[in-house]
């Protein structure tokens, strides 16, 4: 996968992790690909929600010690 | 326009007080489907927040001008922003603080009845989760019931009214909330009761809630009874207090019954429940009043925001009483069963002291309502 951006969104409480991800989906263009790194657990389903919603798609998701991956390629 | 902070107390007196209010939720969808703040004369607008990144006007249509609005998330972050959103659109409207979080916290303590000599018997009422807590006072002291787990709303109370708490009760190890019993009698060296019977695995000491365990509560001896009812768990103990109110427990709701598998065991517990809700309650007086650990919806709360009814009037009009056929009961309590609370094998890992998850943590497993009825 190859990855376009990168979005640190640790740390942060929601709303704030999807606003980021608009954001930065804003800056990148269709067919790539934007890391998201979250820890607000409410990400887990707004995340995808939200993505779904643009018509973008949720390439993998992982959590890894405590912290939530998304890769999410623009619609 | 300003962006008002509403407290769960505040919505709590809107619910009791039987207030319009329009709640709009900005939740996803699963969220707010699953749970939400229930009130008699509420309206509901659910759009989750993330639909609502690019702006609001979409929605100004829909939220009434003539009365208040609140909105809600879960957390409080994501209606402050919609509530800003709002206001810069021309909207006066109030978010809840703390969100879901704090309306499942909240506990607005109800008095059900006087007792004799001054005597007085409290319903700590959870509107955001269903659950009931019960205290009795009479002359400086008090015994707390199925205590939610914030301990500091009741020894607040309890220093309000000025008695000391002597003895506290859990009816059953609880599957869909923690309690705060053990915790409260260990800050003020009460008694912690629990049934023997749902303790078999518990790591702290307690003293054991048997049939027939009698206590008596200030000089004026207002009598706490314990009655054996199983049927939820196999340990589950109702409550005769002065002869005039039946705690329930998980046991008997007012519009419901309590269902018997959240310990794992249905087949093996329909028979228990079915003889406690069929004989053992049978034969107390008709004219007690019963007081259960939980409601389900919001119509079961009375006009006064308590949760109670005589027992005589659950022998009529509650379904579950009145199941003629074993064969039928029996599939009613083990069958399409409504799912099972949320984490409710964490909590009753937290009960018996085996896991002490953070505060937080606590939280997250007791998001959601409680479930611990059939209907």
């Amino acid at each position: 996968m190859n990855i376009t951006k990168t979005l640190d969104a640790t740390g942060l409480a929601c709303p704030m992790p999807v606003v980021r991800t608009k954001k930065a989906m804003d800056t990148i263009n269709s067919g790539e690909v934007l890391e998201v790194l979250a820890t607000d657990k409410g990400t887990l389903s707004d995340i995808p929600a939200w993505a779904k919603l643009g018509g973008h798609t949720i390439l993998e998701q992982k959590t890894k010690e405590d912290v939530l991956y998304f890769y999410i390629q623009k619609a | 326009m300003a962006v008002n902070k509403w407290t769960a107390a505040q919505v709590a007196r809107k619910v009791i007080d039987n207030e319009e209010l329009f709640i709009l939720d900005v939740r996803n969808g699963d969220a707010f489907k699953d749970w939400k703040i229930e009130g008699h004369k509420f309206e509901y607008l659910n759009i989750p927040y993330f639909e609502l990144l690019d702006g609001v006007e979409e929605i100004l249509p829909k939220l009434p001008t003539d009365k208040d609005v609140l909105v809600v998330c879960a957390k409080e972050g994501s209606s402050v922003m919609v509530a800003e959103m709002l206001s810069e659109a021309g909207r006066e409207v109030a978010y809840l603080e703390g969100g879901m979080k704090s309306w499942s916290s909240y506990l607005e303590p109800i008095k059900v009845a006087d007792l004799k000599n001054g005597g007085e018997l409290y319903q700590f009422v959870r509107l955001g989760k269903g659950c009931l807590s019960y205290m009795v006072i009479s002359e400086g002291e008090a015994a707390i019931i199925d205590a939610a787990r914030f301990t500091d709303a009741f020894t607040n109370f309890a220093k309000e009214k000025g008695v000391e708490i002597k003895h506290v009760f859990d009816t059953h190890l609880h599957a869909d909330h923690i309690s705060g019993g053990r915790h409260i009698a260990a800050e003020t060296g009460a008694t912690y009761y629990l049934p023997p019977k749902d303790a078999t695995e518990v790591v702290f000491d307690y003293t054991p809630l048997t049939d027939g365990l009698n206590v008596k509560i200030g000089a004026s001896k207002i009598d706490v009874s314990a009655l054996y009812s199983p049927g939820h768990t196999i340990g589950s103990t109702s409550f005769i207090i002065d002869n005039q109110f039946l705690l329930t427990g998980d046991i008997l709701f007012i519009d419901s019954i309590g269902r018997p598998d959240l310990a794992g065991l249905a087949e093996d517990w329909v028979g228990d429940l079915r003889e406690t809700l069929y004989s053992r309650y049978r034969e107390l007086a008709e004219d007690l009043l019963v007081l259960p650990a939980h409601f389900m919806i919001i119509d079961e709360l009375n006009e006064d925001g308590t949760v109670a009814r005589r027992l005589g009037d659950l022998y009529k009009e509650n379904h579950g009483l009145n199941i003629e056929d074993e064969e039928e009961f029996r599939r009613t309590v083990t069958d399409n069963l409504p799912p099972q609370p949320n984490a409710y094998e964490q909590i009753r890992q937290v009960n018996m002291g085996k896991i002490n998850p953070d505060n937080d943590e606590q939280i997250e497993m007791e998001i959601g309502p409680n479930r611990c009825a059939v209907r």
